[in-house]
């Protein structure tokens, strides 16, 4: 069997759901068998060689899941043990796992529940926006799986005490798994939230985990971001995380990449009315054989906002980083301010760095700038810890250190803070 | 100072487009339309030895294979091939000896445009090659430049006299299979210039070539090789301009440089095909492809680009940086208009160690025109200690115009250290405020503040251009304030 059968066998193995998400599967999985699986000659995915994922042997049947707590338990990111949680399995939301304290606040239920109840309308006019952005199979692959989805919703001027974090486990103890999450969040006026997702491989054979959040923010709403991927060599990824900020509201994103095989992030920022704000860091540290593409865009549609976006990359080995920023400033957008950073340091003596940040203006009352460093490790800042005695391995480790707190420094939650910050000085320190 | 300024000024408020003339000269031209026999026609007519013809039919497969390119990010009607004119030549009887045989309606022209070839010859001391549709019309100086060694005359007579150097180096730089227009030019180019320096040569003046479309549905397609062996030093002036017509006209030309070992080469150009007019009609389709290889140690390319005219840009001056220590420079300030598009950048490519390259491009969008700035800066895997600084600004003026940047960084080496830098922005209003306060109109105000923005890219500009560049950014900005 190849790909599109095993694809096709599964896509027809959902169960028969409410109108509009059904018709919404038949959509995307007609644009997915129209458009296939992106080439690399495709200008979006021009540096990661995206179809190699799509294996034969990939396992994607949609199987009821067997996922134990105590693999949860051991799972759960340290100082968060308070926090409400959302498990996925295998692609597929799991309500019983999910453990949701603050209820007065905040709904969880399947996206298939979602849309056949109050939250019908909203799901109809938000579900799929992400596509406009991203018009290709891939995107489209994870509107077809949409039914294992989940639907959030935080309610009006209500603000969470604990982070929100969502859990994605994929189980490749018996062979390549592919795992399709689909997720729609609705960040009502005045609430303020903190959205946590990570990835957690089991039996760390070959996995995919293609994956679609949509949010949308309200008026005066505070959203906070965070993606931690840090799930092995093995593990490949596809994530899309698109918000909408419907009013003006104000985003904050942090996305650190720190392990994988061929791992893409699209991240989207949409202003559709003034006075939006937006903050974007990254961070990816790769080595081995990793590729880590991170592709962002900010559309200004309205005048009066601003975006602020820095990403900063460390590569060693045969690691590859990729970057790709998009500004769009539309037709009467004036007063826009934005702004594009990304810095990266080649350490490995085979790895490479792509970038492009690109700059599409349509107003002329605007200020907007964006730059890109390729270097090494400054030779007299070394120098200067050298000269005070410092090993060379240290000195390396510490100026690195100092390289990535940029971004780390934007993390507002202490304990995850601590714990990624953890993470990055033992992987440092180990490899410099 | 303020004197000059309200020349710009009165430049400003007067003129149009002021290349527009059409010359009432007989042409020898080719029937419409590209087929194998239309190239045959054009080799016969020029009597080429039987190589380049192969060379042309060799290329002209290859681009029947080919498709259009799209990924630009401008837009024009579809091309119709068939309905160009590929060849067409001022009617002359017998090949000039001298200037005073050239046609003098001819000679008028080149004066009207601001060259008059004698005038050039005496005062300035640059040596002028002039193409006038298709082919070469004159060339000035040849016999100092020969006393030296150097090689200046028109492509077709350098197939004729100097074979063995073309066959060498044609299509070296830029392949016949490099892209869909290189392809094409390749197949039908019907002149251009040939530049040969020998070693340890520094060329005594600027070399020069002014391009000019006349006849109607014609494209032109000319190719300009340069050769600079080793230690030798050349500066390469190009300046274009086109009758007003109300079609639009393809200008598809390929540019090859090669600097050998410790050589240098500096080419500059004055681009000032007719834009079309303010709705937008009519025009040039200037899709070039310019390349030059720094082939040996300690060699130096650098383009200077002033880009003013035509209606639709495609353009990406490149330079392949082979040797080691080598330098490659681009200099460019591309003006859009009214409804003009303009794609272009350039590309600089890293393969020897310790090489260097800059990028200083300043886009200055008006009317409802679209101005993209499109870069590469590759450094491959053995180009250990690599430098790349790239700086591109774009100023817009007027809100409905357009500018975009799409720069493309790919490093393989660890030693490398590639900066880049983009800003866009319109003209501040204290600026302007600060120049109104002092007693300077608004328009003049913007001129200074322009010509300031410019002004990196313009003292790249040999002296001759750079008074004649500052007054075409004036002109081509010309209503576009307030």
């Amino acid at each position: 069997m190849d790909v599109k059968s095993n694809l096709k066998t599964a896509y027809s193995q959902q169960e028969g759901n409410s109108t509009h998400l059904a018709s919404f599967q038949t959509e995307n999985w007609k644009t997915f068998s129209g458009m296939g699986i992106p080439a690399l000659k495709h200008e979006e995915w021009k540096y990661i060689p995206v179809k190699n994922i799509f294996k034969d042997e990939m396992n994607i049947a949609i199987e009821s899941s067997n996922l134990e707590d105590t693999i949860i338990k051991k799972s759960i990111l340290p100082g968060t043990e308070e926090a409400n949680t959302i498990v996925f399995f295998n692609g597929r939301f799991q309500a019983d796992h999910s453990i949701i304290h603050e209820k007065d606040a905040l709904v969880v239920k399947s996206l298939e529940t979602a849309a056949g109840d109050e939250d019908a309308l909203f799901v109809e006019e938000h579900l799929g926006h992400s596509q406009a952005y991203h018009p290709d199979g891939v995107n489209a692959l994870n509107g077809a799986f949409a039914s294992g989805g989940a639907f959030i919703k935080l309610k009006k001027g209500k603000s969470l005490l604990q982070p929100l974090i969502i859990y994605h486990f994929s189980d490749s103890s018996n062979g390549f798994r592919f795992s399709q999450p689909r997720i729609l969040a609705s960040i009502e006026a005045n609430a303020q939230i903190t959205i946590v997702e990570t990835y957690i491989n089991i039996g760390g054979g070959e996995s995919f985990t293609n994956e679609v959040i949509e949010i949308c923010t309200g008026r005066d709403s505070i959203t906070r971001y965070i993606k931690l991927q840090n799930e092995g060599k093995h593990s490949n990824h596809t994530g899309t995380t698109h918000v909408r900020q419907l009013e003006r509201s104000n985003t904050h994103a942090v996305t650190i990449t720190l392990d994988g095989a061929i791992v893409r992030n699209n991240l989207n920022m949409v202003m559709e009315d003034e006075h939006a704000e937006s903050h974007m860091y990254g961070l990816y540290l790769l080595n081995g054989n990793t590729i880590a593409d991170n592709h962002t865009i900010v559309d200004n549609r309205m005048p009066h906002c601003e975006s602020n976006e820095l990403y900063k990359g460390i590569m060693d080995d045969q690691s590859t980083g990729v970057f790709n920023g998009k500004i769009f400033v539309r037709k009467d957008s004036q007063k826009t301010n934005a702004y594009q950073s990304n810095k990266n340091i080649l350490i490995g003596d085979q790895a490479s760095a792509n970038t492009k940040p690109q700059l599409e203006i349509f107003a002329d009352d605007v200020k907007c700038s964006h730059g890109c460093t390729i270097g090494k490790l400054d030779e007299d800042a070394l120098f200067y810890l050298r000269a005070r005695g410092i090993s060379e391995k240290n000195a390396k480790a510490l100026l690195l250190q100092a390289f990535a707190s940029d971004i780390l420094g934007q993390i507002e939650h202490e304990a995850i803070k601590n714990y990624i910050e953890q993470l990055i000085s033992e992987r440092l320190s180990f490899q410099a | 100072m303020p004197e000059q300024q309200d020349d710009i000024l009165e430049e400003i408020t007067s003129s149009e487009y002021k290349y527009g003339f059409v010359t009432n000269i007989e042409a020898d031209e080719a029937p419409k339309g590209l087929s194998e026999d239309t190239i045959r026609f054009i080799s016969a007519k020029k009597n080429e030895p039987v190589w380049m013809l192969e060379y042309r039919l060799k290329a002209f497969q290859h681009w029947q294979k080919m498709e259009e390119p799209n990924w630009a990010n401008v837009i024009y009607p579809t091309i119709n091939f068939q309905d160009i004119i590929y060849y067409s030549a001022p009617k002359q009887k017998v090949s000039p000896k001298s200037l005073d045989e050239i046609d003098p309606e001819l000679r008028n022209t080149f004066e009207k445009l601001g060259i008059s070839l004698n005038e050039q010859k005496r005062l300035t001391g640059v040596a002028v090659d002039a193409v006038m549709d298709s082919i070469s019309v004159a060339t000035t100086f040849k016999e100092e430049l020969s006393k030296v060694g150097v090689i200046f005359c028109s492509m077709s007579e350098a197939i004729q006299e100097h074979g063995e150097l073309v066959k060498k180096y044609l299509g070296s730089v830029v392949p016949a299979t490099d892209n869909y227009f290189t392809a094409l030019n390749a197949a039908v180019f019907s002149d251009g210039s040939f530049c040969y320096i020998p070693k340890g040569v520094r060329c005594p003046m600027e070399l020069s070539t002014y391009f000019r479309i006349n006849a109607k549905n014609t494209g032109q397609f000319e190719r300009t090789l340069i050769v600079a062996e080793e230690e030798s030093y050349v500066s390469y002036l190009e300046g274009c301009t086109a009758p007003m017509r109300d079609e639009n006209q393809l200008h598809a030309a390929v540019v090859e440089l090669i600097a050998k070992e410790k050589a240098e080469i500096k080419y500059s150009t004055v681009q000032n095909w007719y834009p079309g007019d303010k709705e937008g009609k009519g025009g040039i389709y200037n899709f070039v492809t310019k390349r030059g290889i720094c082939a040996g140690d300690h060699a130096k390319i650098s383009w200077t680009q002033v880009e003013t005219g035509s209606s639709v840009t495609w353009k990406y001056p490149s330079v392949i940086l082979k040797g080691d220590n080598s330098i490659g420079e681009f200099y460019s300030v591309a003006v859009t208009n009214n409804f003009q598009q303009a794609d272009t950048g350039t590309k600089m490519i890293h393969l020897g160690k310790n090489t260097r390259s800059r990028i200083v491009s300043k886009g200055i969008s008006a009317g409802k025109s679209n101005n993209s700035y499109r870069g590469l800066v590759n450094v491959a895997k053995n180009a250990t200690n690599a430098r790349n600084f790239s700086q591109c600004d774009s100023l817009l003026l007027g809100d409905k115009c357009g500018a975009h940047t799409f720069p493309y960084i790919e490093v393989k080496n660890n030693t490398a250290v590639v900066e880049h830098e983009a800003t866009t922005s319109k003209i501040g209003e204290d600026q302007i405020f600060y120049c109104n306060q002092r007693g300077m109109d608004t328009e003049t105000a913007v001129a200074l503040i322009i010509n300031g923005f410019a002004k990196e890219v313009m003292n790249q500009l040999p002296m001759e251009f750079a008074v004649e560049a500052q007054k075409l950014l004036a002109i081509s900005l010309e209503g576009s304030v307030g």
